[in-house]
């Protein structure tokens, strides 16, 4: 190869009009029964650069898990490309899957009956790492997510959020340059489910490790991800940031204003009250017609101005109003 | 994968099986004992069939117990080695065969390293001593042919059985609740091969000899350790042809595995 190499960030996933289509047979009458196609996936393209922090997500049944599943070379997709660390998943798994690390919420890559420590001894073997390699991480992810308590306590003695740590550090030993979490929050409490944010940010911040992540809480996706696929009906509807994705879906802000005193609704251009609650009042504003800044300039002039805070429209909402209206 | 590399991760895997099945030893001895009892209770019906008959098929109990013993052996080992497979659809259906699919290991070598049934060792033992009443109570003119016939042939057999244990644990693949369908050729199979072909009709002594051919681990070779003639008139070359035949069958095995493997993956389910 010549040494004009490109100085753009490599691709990890590359996926071009990628279609996954499943047969299933339904029942029509008492013994007929009749064949029916379903697109689980229907023609996505998109690519993930290296070192990227990317959610993916949709309502059950939109096609995420079988994305993911293309990705990771379980699934052979029925048309497109799909190219993963360079390599074709569905004809390269076993090479692939050094490169991958893919957390389940709902499947364990650990030993049931065996401490978490064994487990991570026999992955060791699986993937044939290097025995110093091996006690590096291992003792990264000890330290960074708090393993030593519970290193040798059997899998199935350990609390879900233990687990989890033990999952993620099980996908990790290996120094996989893709991590693929599916649900990883799944069910967790709310200190394990910030021990594990925590550990994801460091984790892209510290080795570049390119993350996807697919969840249902998508305040995971917004303390970690930076951008966000959005797919519904096996077609994706949203691929950008955060505030992109406002922008386009979810203009309004609020500004909450607490007043000296009980007043009448404040009257200012490019933003109407929608509740009045004693001093305080919620104004609602677009983006694309003011800013919080002029908003404030003026309210505060006119008004005995107090307190003030802006919301801005839950993530939630947004994508919840995209499945509604199928965008 | 390298015979070397994939033999260092087996070991490793079967030690932890290994070690956490030795945790609950009472529960292990137990379970050994009684798999020991219950398959002597099982030749023991042989041993009174013969009280009231000679011979069977023209086979003395001593000849039949050689067969036995050959098949038993097999089936053990094949069991206590591969026989996890056969619940490989439990874990198609909670999905945790995905796990599989995202190591760099290949599937079956996996499924193999999952699980090394102790108990079944009472199986084996048992077979063991019934194959050494055989080879006492027999007539057997030994010779260098028949001293090296026997151990290919026993661990042929345990090649059989666990190629028909994978090809029953592939059916699973299609067929949901297939598991019993399997069974009758896995342990039907080691049932039938019990006994010499000729005490059954034309159509099941065919499925033996040729769909899964278990006659050719026992049977065959038994008629020449026993330098019996074959009342049957099959060529004598079916009596060395164990090794051919295992190596067919389980190349067969593992070409079905593969095929059921990528159904798997283009259908998810």
């Amino acid at each position: 190869m010549s040494d004009t190499v490109s100085s753009t960030v490599r691709d990890i996933v590359r996926v071009e009009d990628v279609r996954k289509t499943f047969t299933v047979w339904r029942k029509r009458g008492r013994v007929r029964r009749e064949r029916v196609v379903v697109d689980a996936v229907d023609g996505i393209t998109f690519s993930i650069a290296a070192g990227e922090t990317v959610g993916y997500v949709g309502p059950n049944g939109a096609g995420k898990s079988t994305t993911i599943k293309m990705l990771t070379g379980i699934l052979v997709p029925t048309s497109g490309l799909v190219r993963t660390c360079d390599l074709e998943p569905s004809r390269e798994r076993v090479e692939l899957a050094r490169r991958i690390g893919v957390v389940f919420g709902q499947r364990s890559l650990l030993w049931w009956d065996l401490p978490l420590a064994d487990s991570f001894d026999l992955l060791r073997h699986i993937y044939r790492v290097p025995a110093p390699a091996h006690a590096a991480r291992l003792a990264e992810c000890t330290e960074l997510l708090e393993l030593d308590p519970f290193l040798a306590t059997p899998v199935r003695q350990l609390s879900l959020g233990q687990r989890m740590r033990g999952e993620m550090t099980a996908a990790l030993l290996h120094g996989p340059e893709l991590l693929v979490l599916d649900e990883p929050t799944v069910g967790l409490d709310v200190v394990s489910k910030a021990k594990v944010r925590t550990f994801l940010r460091d984790l892209n911040a510290q080795h570049g490790t390119t993350v996807l992540l697919t969840s249902h809480d998508l305040s995971d996706i917004e303390h970690l991800c930076n951008r966000l696929l959005i797919v519904d009906h096996g077609r994706l509807v949203h691929d950008g940031s955060l505030d992109a994705l406002r922008d386009r879906y979810g203009g309004e802000r609020t500004l909450v204003i607490d007043l000296t005193e009980p007043g009448p609704p404040i009257d200012v251009a490019g933003a109407t009250v929608h509740r009045i609650d004693g001093p305080r009042q919620w104004l609602r504003f677009r983006r694309a017609e003011t800013t919080a800044a002029a908003l404030v300039a003026e309210i505060a002039a006119r008004y005995p101005l107090r307190d003030l805070s802006i919301e801005e429209p839950a993530i939630e909402d947004i994508v919840h109003r995209i499945y509604v209206d199928g965008a | 994968m390298h015979v070397s590399e994939a033999w260092t991760m087996y070991r490793h895997l079967i030690g932890a099986r290994v070690r956490s099945q030795l945790q609950y030893r009472t529960s292990l001895a137990l379970d050994f004992s009684v798999s020991f009892v219950v398959t002597f209770l099982d030749f023991a019906v042989v041993v009174v069939l013969f009280q009231h008959l000679p011979a069977l098929g023209g086979w003395t109990l001593p000849e039949i117990a050689l067969l036995y013993g050959m098949s038993g052996i097999g089936i053990a080992i094949a069991d206590m080695v591969i026989g996890q497979v056969e619940d490989i659809h439990v874990d198609i259906r909670s999905g945790q065969f995905d796990v599989v699919l995202l190591r760099p290991v290949p599937t079956l070598l996996q499924v193999m390293a999952s699980d090394l049934a102790l108990r079944r060792i009472g199986r084996v033992l048992q077979s063991v001593a019934v194959l050494v009443y055989a080879l006492a109570a027999a007539d057997i003119a030994w010779n260098p042919a028949r001293v090296a016939l026997l151990p290919v042939a026993v661990v042929c057999g345990a090649f059989v059985f666990g190629a028909t244990f994978v090809l029953g644990a592939c059916l699973t693949f299609w067929v949901v609740g297939s598991t019993e369908v399997a069974s009758t050729f896995t342990y039907g199979g080691n049932q039938m091969t019990s006994y010499p072909l000729t005490v059954f009709g034309p159509w099941l002594r065919r499925m033996l000899a040729f769909a899964v051919p278990l006659a050719f681990v026992t049977y065959f070779p038994g008629l020449y350790l026993l330098n019996k003639p074959d009342p049957l008139g099959y060529p004598q070359w079916f009596q060395f042809a164990a090794p051919l035949v295992t190596a067919v069958f389980v190349v067969t095995a593992g070409l079905v595995w593969r095929t059921a493997v990528r159904h798997y993956r283009s259908t998810g389910s």
